[in-house]
């Protein structure tokens, strides 16, 4: 039976992390706290809008409404990586050797390991930054797609195209296809080992009831797990076209609560699924059997995040109650 | 969030007005008056704000059209995500005022408080309020559509610098802007000196309050109905409950060409006005023909109605209902029950432009309950 140790923050719990097996929740006020021995805080910014998790060295990259581009190591220590005075950092991204990827305005930069810092020009607002798995690449979601960078060449980008406003990006694990979350209630996906210009490179993937705001590729990037709609929607992507012509997995169907978080398991086929009213299911992938993890509770899961061996789950929530729920009980 | 548990949306003041007009110095004076409010401000460029707050945010302007084959469906992006971000720490300020830039189409701004769910949610679009510069609005009419735009769209028009002209230019002035928009409240000001219970708090998008405490709707008819400084509406709370019907548009396409000639309600006495409006009056309603009506003038000429607002008596029912809408979109609610003795008619005013004056009113009579 599952167990849940509460942590209850007074605040909008924009992240949840583990680095090691410390878990981390980020404030929406700058503070980050972390369960390592009794409950610390790190003040890391000065309004916090954004939080990812750097795989790469096991720390957490932030961005906050101060300009600050922070690290936060596992003992709580932060370090300033980057500061454009007076812009919000809203969108941060973790990549390979180090390298950090924001963006204010209509400007995304790259930080490197020893500081250098590339500057890549959009003509529209950049929405959010991915990093792809092999190479120092970047893919830049904005109005009408997405411009794929060489981050250590001066060159033009490869510009995908699909006409409205792409809010969000991510490259699946093994590099062959990059899908983007939209304005409109739908995900917008390009194979890149197709030719531009095919018809099949494209993959619209339409029907949510809502935004999409949360997406987790499953292990090895077989499935694509996403909120914005009462049911995890759950794409296959281990075929050579991605999930064109295959219904979605519906997991965690719920009559009219949404599901607002996503998190997949970093073993099994299994999905952790946060919702508006705060509950927290595990759903396998196999036969669509459903764990209960957490009751609802005061506000809607922004966040989830597996530990390392799968057995912990950290969750956080716009009302502040947050928690980690221990799966062998 | 449960249902229950939602917290009152914060209210969203939209400031436009051309550059130089006195944008700058009413924020100024907003954020130093001595109202004891807290608001967060979203601006272009930080430029002249000489005031020390946490809560100004540069943000820009970004608009998205919508992927959904309507060219009237634009939103800001821009302000989802600042508003988003500031929506997270509410505790911090009571209003939001977003200051456009001088050339700014507000009706995006406007639409993003109508089109994107998750702003909708927190937040309220209180009122647009435009400045105008007394002494260049002529020279501003002829060079640009957008200060046309603004003055058609606002519900509350500032003729500011009003010093700098005279009474007869103030009056000719007065006179266009209403022509222009006949149900905006005006006020004449000099150094955007106003008192700011008449800009901030109007509820000018909320179906409740919009029309009930403005006794000059109707007088508004009037080209020559102007409140001065010492107009004092009285601007009642109404704290009950509706749920709000938000007529969902479907979204087709529109190729059909309008190129019917139109008559303009008043005759403006500075040229190069296109914006008209067309105020329609009519006797109680049979709701079976008005809805089918509405949703159909709305989506066949959306793209160019700037705005409309009205109230409607429907036949057999106690209640007066409002509506109003932006482009395409429309909503409607029951507002409260017709008072003794007032006259149950029906009133609606669209501020567009190649509107088929004709067409409109004909329809709409053919809307009525009772036909003569």
């Amino acid at each position: 039976m599952p167990t849940v140790a509460p942590l209850d923050l007074d605040d909008h719990v924009v992240a949840a992390a583990f680095l090691g097996d410390v878990p981390f929740f980020a404030t929406a006020s700058g503070a980050i706290h972390r369960l390592d021995h009794g409950q610390k805080v790190t003040q890391a910014h000065d309004g916090l809008l954004a939080c990812i998790r750097d795989e790469a060295n096991d720390t957490v990259i932030t961005g906050g409404e101060d300009g600050k581009v922070q690290r936060i190591a596992a003992d709580g220590t932060a370090t300033l990586l980057a500061e454009v005075p007076r812009k919000w950092i809203s969108v941060v991204a973790a990549g390979p050797q180090g390298a950090v990827g924001f963006a204010e305005g209509r400007t995304a930069r790259v930080r490197l390991a020893d500081g250098t810092i590339k500057e890549f020009a959009e003509s529209r607002s950049v929405e959010g930054i991915a990093f792809a798995p092999k190479g120092l690449r970047i893919g830049v979601a904005r109005y009408n797609g997405v411009s794929l960078h060489w981050v250590a060449m001066a060159g033009q980008p490869v510009d995908l195209e699909w006409k409205g406003a792409h809010t969000g990006i991510t490259f699946s694990p093994d590099g062959r296809f990059v899908v983007t979350s939209m304005q409109e209630n739908a995900l917008h996906g390009w194979k890149l080992d197709t030719k531009p210009g095919a018809d099949t490179r494209h993959m619209r993937m339409t029907g949510y009831p809502a935004k999409v705001k949360s997406l987790s590729w499953s292990v090895k990037g077989k499935w694509l797990a996403s909120s914005g709609a009462p049911a995890a929607i759950v794409w296959p992507f281990s075929a050579k076209d991605g999930p064109m012509g295959k219904p979605p997995l519906e997991l965690g169907t719920r009559a009219d609560v949404m599901v607002t978080s996503v998190a997949c398991h970093p073993a099994e086929e299994v999905v952790a699924i946060g919702y508006s009213d705060g509950m927290v299911l595990a759903a396998r992938f196999a036969d669509s059997r459903e764990v209960l993890l957490r009751r609802p509770g005061k506000g809607a899961i922004t966040s989830m995040a597996w530990s390392r061996n799968g057995k912990l789950l950290a969750f956080a929530s716009e009302a502040g109650d947050c928690g980690v729920i221990d799966l062998a009980g | 969030m449960t249902e229950t548990a939602l917290p009152k949306p914060i209210p969203v003041t939209v400031l436009t007005g051309y550059l130089g007009a006195g944008k700058t110095t009413l924020l100024n004076r907003i954020l130093t008056d001595n109202h004891g409010k807290k608001y967060a401000v979203i601006v272009n460029e930080f430029g002249e704000i000489g005031i020390d707050n946490d809560l100004i945010v540069e943000s820009d302007e970004e608009i998205y059209e919508m992927n959904n084959g309507c060219i009237c469906c634009t939103v800001r992006g821009d302000l989802i995500r600042v508003v988003e971000g500031l929506m997270r720490r509410p505790g911090r300020f009571d209003a939001i005022i977003v200051e456009t830039t001088g050339l700014a189409d507000p009706v995006p701004v406007a639409q993003t408080f109508f089109m994107d769910d998750d702003v909708r949610q927190k937040t309220e679009l209180d009122a647009v309020v435009a400045l105008v510069d007394a002494k260049h609005l002529p020279l501003r009419l002829k060079d640009s559509r957008e200060a046309e735009d603004q003055i058609a769209f606002a519900d509350v028009v500032l003729i500011n610098k009003t010093d700098l002209v005279s009474p007869e230019e103030l009056a000719r002035i007065e006179a266009t802007v209403r022509v222009i928009n006949p149900s905006a409240r005006i006020h004449r000001t000099t150094r955007s000196e106003i008192d700011l219970t008449k800009i901030l708090d109007q509820g000018a998008f909320n179906l409740e309050r919009a029309l009930e405490n403005d006794p000059h709707f109707l007088d508004h008819d009037h080209p020559d109905h102007v409140c001065g400084p010492d107009c004092g509406h009285d601007h009642h709370h109404h704290g009950h409950d509706h749920d709000h019907h938000h007529h969902d548009h479907d979204h087709h396409h529109h190729d059909h060409d309008h190129d019917h000639h139109h008559h303009d309600h008043g005759v403006s006495p500075i040229h190069d006005v296109t914006v008209q409006s067309i105020s329609l009056r009519g006797g109680e309603m049979n709701p079976d023909r008005f809805f089918p009506w509405i949703q159909k003038i709305t989506q066949t000429d959306g793209p160019n109605i700037l705005r409309l607002k009205g109230i409607i008596a429907f036949a057999g029912d106690d209640e007066r209902y409002v509506v109003q809408g932006v482009h395409m979109i429309v909503e409607g609610d029951h507002q409260r029950a017709w008072k003794d003795g007032e006259k149950r008619e029906s009133r609606l005013v669209f501020i567009g432009r190649d509107l088929d004056r004709e067409k409109i009113e004909r329809t709409f009579k053919a809307c009525e309950a009772q036909q003569a």
